[in-house]
């Protein structure tokens, strides 16, 4: 089920809600043509439940986004960034499993 | 003894999803467990040509999606979630979860598939997701106007080299023999496409790069030359390893490797087990092979349930 609990964030929102937030936040980048992307797609929602109010989960659509993506060098996706006092923690790229991105997100805890 | 189902598949691809089709109008009680999303490596591919129903071919996506909706249609139980371990040699076997649950079943098809085959040079792991990548469809429109390399001679390189071209100014194949594997529409249309270039008889060495990502490919002819291609991105389309890591090893027959072995019915080594999709020890690998394979392989574990009652 998609989560209610999953930000998705834009170009312009980035600075506010990611890099200013006063929580760690995974940002998942992707785009509606990646299948991969849409194949993580519940493990994040599901992490957005289960971390709800200790990390920020957020998705930001590099098509209709481009700037961020750029700024961060970012040439496959799904990659999913964790920020934690506006600074890069860690990243992963490729469709991981959950245990994986439980162990990333322990990183920012 | 009671179980929870009487057959439990695993994996979620072209291979899975026709076993639960045949398994949900077999009112058979199923489940089909997934890690992400169904639809397996499909999902890695820009486009579908050869599965015989699509004239007008039909996206990885899209394909996966109506068979997604096929057995949604006659309400395939489906579950997300990760298997951490399979007990299958009893005649009741065990699924654990990475959540820590257990499942039982009667029978069980293994339909884990595989996954792209990595070079194994050095930069490959250190620029992955810098440059390189084992995702044409995925990563192509990040690399648009730039020169990149495909390495590879199958299918799955000339489809996706082709499907690169709509986004950078220059694909280099690079192929270890003097001709392709794939399949002769393909190469025709790759050698009448001015964008694509060969170089043949050639092997990755390494893989180069900077903060910026892959900027360079050492290259090793056959007879022993060497040289350099600048690149900004290489795509590696070499085939596929199979996804058995969660596999009993020690209680199935698999190749040297590591595929499943089955008969012509499906059966592995173990009794009322089945394999079917890329996982399986074949030579061909392909979207229509592992949906067949998949209705094979239900339909013997249908047989093998009648006859335990």
């Amino acid at each position: 089920m998609a989560s209610d609990k999953v930000l998705h964030v834009t170009d312009g929102e980035f600075d506010d809600t990611v890099v200013g937030n006063n929580l760690p936040c995974l940002v998942d980048f992707w785009a509606p043509w990646c299948g991969p992307c849409k194949a993580i797609g519940p493990v994040i929602d599901e992490l957005a439940d289960e971390f709800d109010g200790k990390i920020v989960i957020a998705k930001m659509n590099v098509d209709d986004n481009p700037a961020t993506p750029g700024k961060f060098g970012i040439r496959a996706i799904p990659t999913l960034i964790l920020f934690k006092s506006g600074e890069v923690v860690d990243k992963v790229t490729g469709a991981v499993g959950k245990p994986q991105l439980v162990e990333l997100i322990n990183k920012a805890l | 003894m009671q179980v929870d189902y009487q057959l439990i598949i695993v994996g979620g691809g072209p291979a899975g999803l026709a076993a639960g089709l045949y398994a949900a109008r077999g009112r058979i009680k199923a489940l089909l467990i997934e890690k992400g999303a169904t639809g397996g490596q499909v999902l890695l591919t820009d486009w579908v040509d050869n599965y015989p129903g699509f004239a007008e071919g039909v996206s990885g996506f899209e394909l996966m999606d109506k068979m997604t909706a096929h057995v949604d249609r006659f309400e395939l139980e489906k579950k997300f979630a990760m298997v951490s371990g399979l007990d299958l040699q009893e005649e009741i076997k065990t699924i654990s979860l990475e959540n820590g649950d257990q499942l039982t079943c009667r029978s069980v098809i293994l339909c884990t598939g595989a996954r792209p085959r990595a070079l194994n040079v050095p930069g490959e792991k250190e620029l992955t997701g810098q440059g390189v990548s084992y995702c044409a469809t995925c990563d192509g429109p990040f690399y648009r106007g730039q020169n990149i390399a495909v390495v590879g001679g199958g299918n799955t390189a000339i489809q996706e080299a082709l499907h690169l071209t709509k986004f950078a100014a220059r694909v280099t194949v690079i192929h270890r023999r003097d001709e392709l594997r794939a399949t002769k529409i393909l190469q025709e249309k790759a050698f009448a496409n001015k964008q694509i270039d060969f170089l043949w008889n050639a092997q990755v060495q390494a893989i180069e790069g900077d903060d910026n990502g892959v900027n360079q490919l050492q290259i090793a002819y056959n007879d022993g030359t060497t040289t350099t291609l600048a690149v900004t991105g290489i795509f590696v389309l070499v085939g596929v390893v199979p996804n058995n890591e969660i596999l009993p090893l020690n209680q199935l027959h698999t190749d040297a490797a590591g595929f499943i072995i089955t008969n012509t019915e499906m059966e592995t080594s173990i009794p009322g087990v089945y394999a079917a999709g890329d996982i399986r020890s074949k030579n061909f690998r392909q979207i229509i092979n592992a949906a067949g394979e998949g209705a094979n392989a239900e339909l013997s574990a249908e047989q093998y349930l009648a006859g335990l009652k």
